[in-house]
């Protein structure tokens, strides 16, 4: 299958620098709502991936059903966290990661 | 057909959040223990009747949901420990005017719902949307007394959790490419052939991964004993018993068995990263103060045998290591249920401060020796026979290495349970819980009926090998 | 194909500024300029539909939900906010460093290969092999959409209601 690889290698260095630009938000950051954003960073090079994997392809029509249905989990996950955020807020008082290190003994 | 194991808690689930006032409160625990013995009945009683695929209207509609042996063991897992963690939960909202309880129990049927797909299903983006289902119930039962503890555990879960989905999705994306298709079958065909082409093996190498942290498996485990010890007591028992099981573990059970059987040296990844997670477990386990943070660890070491079995590559090895995680589900939510148990009735987790439990606590204690002894691997009981299959596959496969140190690992497990045992239920009764008493029912039955499966499984195995194992191995 | 280029450039270069941006509500912005992007390349590929998804959910509703929880939130102090601004900067200049090795080192590696090829034409808009698709074989899949929406909005009502008596 290289040769379908081949079409677009442009695109497979920039979805893999999306892709870090997402983990580095994640890891490097302190603030709790910057973390969901490196997530939502990470999901959209996977989304792009999945586009570009049907164009090359040719099986758009299943690609694009995967990332509709991607789309609708993702936006739940992201609800969900965002609840989370705001009663860590709530308890906590701050958006700082720092005050997750709680749990070691 | 093996839709009604999604269909019918769903219908259930949308029938008792019906505005109907106060009674659809109260309907929470009853339909929710229902659906969990319905579903331990079905597998029980009529394995054959699931075969056949989700046909309706003709063929018009049509759900790709098919059951085999392997999905059916897992179905009856999830039904016990569903049932197990719903007694604890039933205890702890015996305040039946609270508008919390009704919505935990909605949590667990949706938890349920999203495991049963993910044994069902046979296609990798239909997995990944069951397997998001029950990882978003799991958020929120984590964090549900929305306290800083069970928060951060819930966040911690959550972050690793979406780098193993973005993984995962990659993953999908390239078998798209290399593939066109997402189903097991052709995914299968494509890696049997295809060996060589790195776009195959990066897509499996991507989405293994990706399970790994799923599972909590050594280096990805560090969000298992936050998320398990800091979970509500059901929660625990639901975690531990079978999410992650059915999340990360089953799925490399039923992936490695048909879809990416052979690629590339898999087995040796599994060898290598199973045993590092029996003794990182084991290890850290021994260190522990807190009761639920032992046996969180205690759980990272067994998911390591499970995957340590699946390094042998052959059915036995398959069906030693589904057989492990039903023992599994069955001793560590036992366990857990203990430690709610113990939780309640002395106020803390600290188990240096406890000690001589076994006085007035006695059928916690004592069911509690019957699921560590379990869990090492003791005969005449269930986890005896799991480890020794696990331990002949592996000696079968040729990876007597292997082997030897899985049973060496057996003594460390015996070893970290002793101190439990005699940190908490045995030696010196503690002062300050002169006056405890035994666990309401709710929490003691469970753990009862749990224990004497152990015993019995155990009892029984020579008949039960002919059964489960032969046909699980068939896969 | 220069075309493509900028627009994979532009896209990663937006996303270098969300991640970068001091303010979170810039942040939040940039991701949804990120999502505009993606869209953008979504049409070109020829994934309309699942374009118009990426637009009106990824780039509105999320950010929506972004910009909500921000605001339930309480800013730092002015003071507060500088001391952090100095030290982050040290921490996140790493990034374009990395971004532009990571790049150097793909295009290295992927050098065998041909640029070439065809520049992507948007395909003839079928929405028939979509619906096709969508409800006839991946059912299964909508079955999980429903539950995990359900899943959504019982987490959502758990997790945002206030104690009795309790805080803000």
């Amino acid at each position: 299958m290289t040769a379908a690889f081949v079409v677009f290698k442009a695109y497979w260095i920039f979805i893999v620098l999306l892709a870090l630009a997402g983990v580095y938000c994640v890891v490097a950051t302190r603030n709790l709502v910057r973390v969901l954003i490196g997530m939502e960073l990470m999901t959209k090079a996977a989304t792009l991936l999945i586009v570009v994997a049907g164009w090359a392809s040719g099986r758009m029509a299943l690609a694009q059903a995967l990332i509709i249905n991607l789309i609708v989990v993702e936006v739940v996950v992201i609800a969900v966290a965002a609840g989370i955020v705001v009663s860590l807020f709530r308890k906590n008082g701050s958006l700082s990661t720092r005050e997750l290190d709680k749990l070691k003994n | 057909m093996p839709l009604v194991f999604v269909l019918v808690p769903l219908i259930a689930l949308l029938a008792i959040n019906l505005p109907l006032g106060s009674l659809g409160k109260k309907l929470g625990f009853p339909t929710a223990a229902l659906l969990a013995l319905l579903q331990i009945g079905a597998v029980l009683f009529a394995p054959g009747a699931w075969a056949n695929p989700s046909d309706f209207l003709g063929g018009s509609v049509r759900f790709a949901f098919s059951a085999d042996r392997l999905s059916l063991l897992l179905l009856l897992s999830i039904g016990i420990a569903v049932l197990g963690a719903l007694c604890v939960a039933r205890y702890l909202f015996r305040d039946s005017k609270s508008e919390e309880g009704p919505r935990f129990f909605n949590l667990t049927i949706l938890a349920m719902i999203g495991m049963n797909g993910v044994s069902l299903v046979s296609d990798l983006f239909s997995l990944y949307v069951f397997l998001e289902i029950t990882a978003v119930s799991s958020y929120v039962l984590i964090a549900f007394e929305r306290q800083k503890e069970g928060l951060e555990g819930a966040f911690k879960y959550l972050i690793l959790s979406a780098v193993a989905t973005v993984m995962m999705l990659s993953s999908i994306g390239l078998f798209v490419l290399a593939v066109g298709d997402t189903s097991f079958a052709s995914v299968a065909k494509a890696v049997a052939e295809g060996g060589g082409d790195w776009v195959v093996l990066l897509a499996v190498g991507l989405f293994v991964g990706g399970l790994f942290i799923k599972g909590g498996l050594v280096p990805f485990h560090a969000w298992v004993p936050d998320a398990y010890s800091s979970a509500p007591a059901p929660v625990s028992v639901l975690l531990a018993g079978i999410v992650t099981k059915t999340t990360g573990v089953y799925t490399l059970i039923r992936l490695s068995g048909s879809v990416f059987a052979n690629a590339f040296h898999l087995n040796l990844v599994f060898l290598a990263v199973g045993i590092l997670t029996i003794f990182v477990g084991a290890l850290a386990a021994m260190w522990q103060k807190d009761m639920k943070r032992m046996l969180a660890y205690s759980s990272v070491s067994q998911v390591g045998y499970i995957i340590l079995a699946l390094g042998a590559a052959s059915p036995l090895g398959a069906a030693a290591a589904a057989f492990h995680l039903f023992n599994h589900a069955i001793f560590k939510g036992q366990l857990f249920i203990n430690a709610a148990a113990v939780e309640k009735q002395t106020g803390t987790r600290d188990m240096d401060q406890m000690g001589g439990l076994s006085a007035r606590m006695p059928l916690s204690s004592w069911t509690s020796v019957v699921a560590f002894l379990s869990a090492a691997g003791i005969p005449p009981l269930a986890g005896f026979w799991s480890k020794l299959l696990i331990v002949v596959a592996l000696w079968k496969a040729g990876q007597s290495g292997f082997a030897v140190a899985a049973i060496l690992a057996s003594i460390l497990t015996l070893a970290y349970f002793l101190m439990l045992q005699r940190k908490v239920f045995f030696g010196k009764l503690s002062e300050r819980f002169a006056s405890v008493k035994e666990a309401s029912l709710w929490l003691v039955l469970p753990a009862l009926i749990l224990a004497l499966v152990s015993i019995g499984v155990g009892l029984f195995f020579p008949l039960l090998w002919d059964t489960i194992l032969v046909q699980v191995a068939g896969i | 194909m220069i075309v493509i280029f900028v627009v994979l450039g532009l896209m990663v270069v937006s996303s270098l500024w969300t991640v970068m941006t001091r303010s979170l509500v810039r942040s939040a912005l940039g991701l949804a300029l990120t999502s505009v992007i993606l869209t953008i390349l979504m049409f070109q590929l020829g994934a309309t539909m699942a374009a118009v998804f990426e637009l009106s959910v990824c780039a509105g509703l999320i950010t929506v939900v972004f910009i909500s929880t921000i605001s339930m939130t309480k800013a730092l102090t002015h003071a507060a906010l500088l001391t952090k601004t100095r030290d982050r900067l040290k921490r996140y200049w790493y990034l374009p460093a990395l971004l532009l090795v990571a790049g150097a080192v793909l295009a290295f590696v992927l050098s065998p290969l041909p640029f070439e090829a065809a520049t992507p034409v948007p395909a003839a808009i079928d929405f028939d092999a979509l619906k096709q698709m969508l409800w006839k074989d991946r059912q299964t899949d909508l079955l999980g959409q429903i539950t995990i929406i359900f899943a959504g909005v019982t987490g959502v009502i758990v997790l945002f209601k206030e104690r009795k008596g309790g805080q803000e």
